[in-house]
């Protein structure tokens, strides 16, 4: 009997899954469709196609102030903070190897949350509060690295010290809100949920500039490494991955992106968890999935926004986040279970 | 000189000493397998050799140059390793992962060549898991998994191997299939493997060369005729036994020696 075996390539085989750039595509055009709805919501109600046409610089005056000025920095800080804490979280959970490892989980967001209500109790000014925000992450990834010490991090060494780590930090959270006076205690609460109300180019534009300088270093130095590492410490070391580097680099690249996050919009719930969580599931694909993961997170952010401004008394949008994150854990967590792989 | 060689070495994690002044040669060429009882320090051994553990003192040479520096890419072109414990990662292809073989040859600019397809194509070939191209790693039974393990080391095309309990988990049938594909790739392709394996018959039928070690120090070596005598495996692993040929390829034979009582019931 003959055989008829069509010939496919290797390299067809091994590039980039047609399916992981569907899921790109798809998750980056509907954030963009929802940011369309969304930049015509509002105490003036503008149709999507005068804000397609506005955005072009088509429209009226009224409608290029009520777009471009007022509603579209809260947009793009909205797309830039989703962006952000899904490569974070996309990079925490190859490098942890699980896909509960998460900033949220790990202390980083904590430290920053510490840091900035540091300055929020001693009535500081909103920039401080941002730069506290990013120092207190990236002290936080020091603090874990030094934990960690010199056998470097992975698995659940990592888990295990980041949820310490988590713990001390709520611990001083709560401590410092108990010493602050009312009005203060009530500012910190609303930047401790995460919200975008209010927010301009003043947060867009550094958290613009921190995306621009970092995507390209997880993206290219990093991502290859990465992919390697998902296979074992040992294995991606025989490969010639110079793991301790990467891991550090890494680390703090990540980290550094989900504090200024946080320093913008304050600490939104399960978007670094679930945006390359799903991203992953729905490509199928091995690997970080970062770029998918990056347009997830958008998606989910703008998304949550949307729904945010849709509730009867606005909310925000960390409120939205963390129902829509819990919701999928539980539903993971059970699936998982079903699976019987927990 | 051979290629690798460590001279002097210290071999510790944290304070635990493994190792002290151990010196080792393996042979250009050569098939070496490395045996010893459970926690010589052989494992330990390989993984300084393949420079994932550094030497507290003492150097190990790749073609003359201390191995720790040179970049670790570059250490990757010339010698690779099979670790004991791998990790597929979820979802993944067989192609996928014996392209990834191909890391240390690729950069930013370079990401797939013809020459990585050829290679890719021939290090499949190599191990029977062509058919099994686009499969996921994770349906596949442990032997065709470690034969795709294998397919990625030899995609990385290094002219030194080295492997760790290649054999372990799997059936006597998967074992041997494994060492008859090492066998092989030694033989056809001109590769220097080194193994760290248990059974000391697969050893002694496999082997080019035998280094036998005992608490963290090389009892003897040499072809395994020479190496696996009965008073060696008495010495070294404690276990009183006979050493007769193997009736199918005439390297030695162990046959342990039967329980005590047996012995006497059938003297008396």
């Amino acid at each position: 009997m003959t055989t008829l075996t069509l010939e496919k390539t290797v390299g067809s085989r091994v590039g980039v899954r047609p399916r992981a750039v569907v899921v790109g595509v798809v998750a980056a055009l509907l954030a963009a469709a929802i940011a369309v709805l969304t930049l015509g919501t509002g105490e003036f109600p503008i149709p999507p196609a005068d804000v397609v046409k506005t955005l072009f610089g088509q429209g009226t005056a009224a409608q290029d102030f009520i777009v471009n000025e007022l509603r579209l920095p809260r947009v793009i800080t909205a797309i830039l903070v989703g962006m952000a804490l899904a490569a974070g979280g996309a990079v925490f959970q190859s490098l942890v190897r699980n896909p509960l490892g998460s900033p949220d989980v790990l202390g980083i967001t904590n430290g920053a949350s510490t840091a900035a209500l540091t300055v929020v109790i001693l009535g500081g000014s909103s920039t401080q509060l941002s730069l506290a925000a990013v120092a207190g992450g990236l002290g936080a990834a020091v603090l874990i690295q030094l934990v960690g010490g010199k056998h470097g991090l992975h698995g659940y060494r990592f888990i295990l010290v980041g949820i310490g780590m988590s713990a001390i930090f709520t611990g001083i959270s709560g401590y410092l809100l108990t010493r602050g006076v009312q009005m203060e205690n009530a500012r910190a609460l609303l930047w401790l949920t995460g919200s975008l109300d209010g927010r301009d180019w003043q947060q867009a534009g550094p958290l613009l500039g921190v995306l621009v300088l970092t995507l390209p270093i997880l993206l290219l130095a990093c991502g290859p490494g990465l992919r390697i590492l998902e296979m074992g410490d040992d294995s991606a070391a025989a490969l010639g991955v110079p793991v301790k580097a990467l891991r550090t680099t890494a680390l703090f690249t990540a980290t550094l992106l989900v504090a200024c996050a946080a320093a913008a919009a304050g600490p939104v719930a399960f978007v670094a968890l679930i945006a390359p969580h799903l991203a992953k599931k729905i490509t199928r694909a091995p690997g970080p999935n970062l770029v998918p993961a990056l347009a997830m997170g958008a998606l989910l952010l703008v998304g949550a926004d949307w729904i945010a401004q849709h509730t009867p008394r606005v909310l925000p949008v960390g409120v939205v986040t963390g129902a829509i994150g819990g919701a999928y854990l539980v539903w993971l967590l059970t699936m998982e279970r079903r699976a019987g792989r927990i | 000189m051979s290629r690798l060689s460590g001279t002097g070495m210290t071999l510790a994690y944290d304070k635990r000493v493994i190792a002290e002044e151990l010196s080792v040669d393996i042979p250009d060429d050569s098939f070496t397998v490395i045996i010893g009882p459970n926690a010589c320090g052989k494992s330990t051994l390989l993984r300084a050799l393949s420079r994932l553990l550094k030497p507290a003192a003492g150097t190990v040479l790749l073609d003359g140059k201390d191995v720790h520096s040179v970049p670790t890419r570059q250490v990757a072109k010339t010698l690779g390793l099979l670790p004991q414990s791998s990790t597929a990662p979820d979802g993944i292809t067989v192609a996928e992962l014996v392209a990834r073989g191909r890391y240390p040859h690729q950069s930013l600019i370079r990401r797939w060549s013809a020459q990585d397809e050829q290679v890719v194509t021939e290090s499949m070939a190599a191990t029977h898991v062509g058919d099994l191209a686009d499969r996921n790693v994770d349906e596949l039974s442990g032997g065709q998994r470690q034969r795709v393990w294998l397919a990625m080391a030899l995609a990385q095309q290094t002219p030194l191997l080295l492997l760790d309990e290649p054999t372990t988990y799997l059936d006597i049938a998967h074992q041997i299939e494994v060492l008859d594909l090492c066998a092989e790739l030694h033989e056809t392709q001109g590769r220097t493997l080194v193994a760290v394996l248990h059974d000391l018959n697969h050893a002694a039928r496999y082997a080019t060369h035998l280094i036998a070690m005992r608490d963290g120090k090389i009892a003897k070596t040499g072809p395994p005729g020479e190496v696996l005598t009965a008073e060696l495996v008495e010495d070294v692993f404690g276990l009183p036994c006979r050493v007769i040929d193997d009736p199918e390829t005439g390297t030695p034979l162990v046959v342990p020696a039967a329980r005590k009582r047996a012995q006497t019931a059938a003297a008396g």
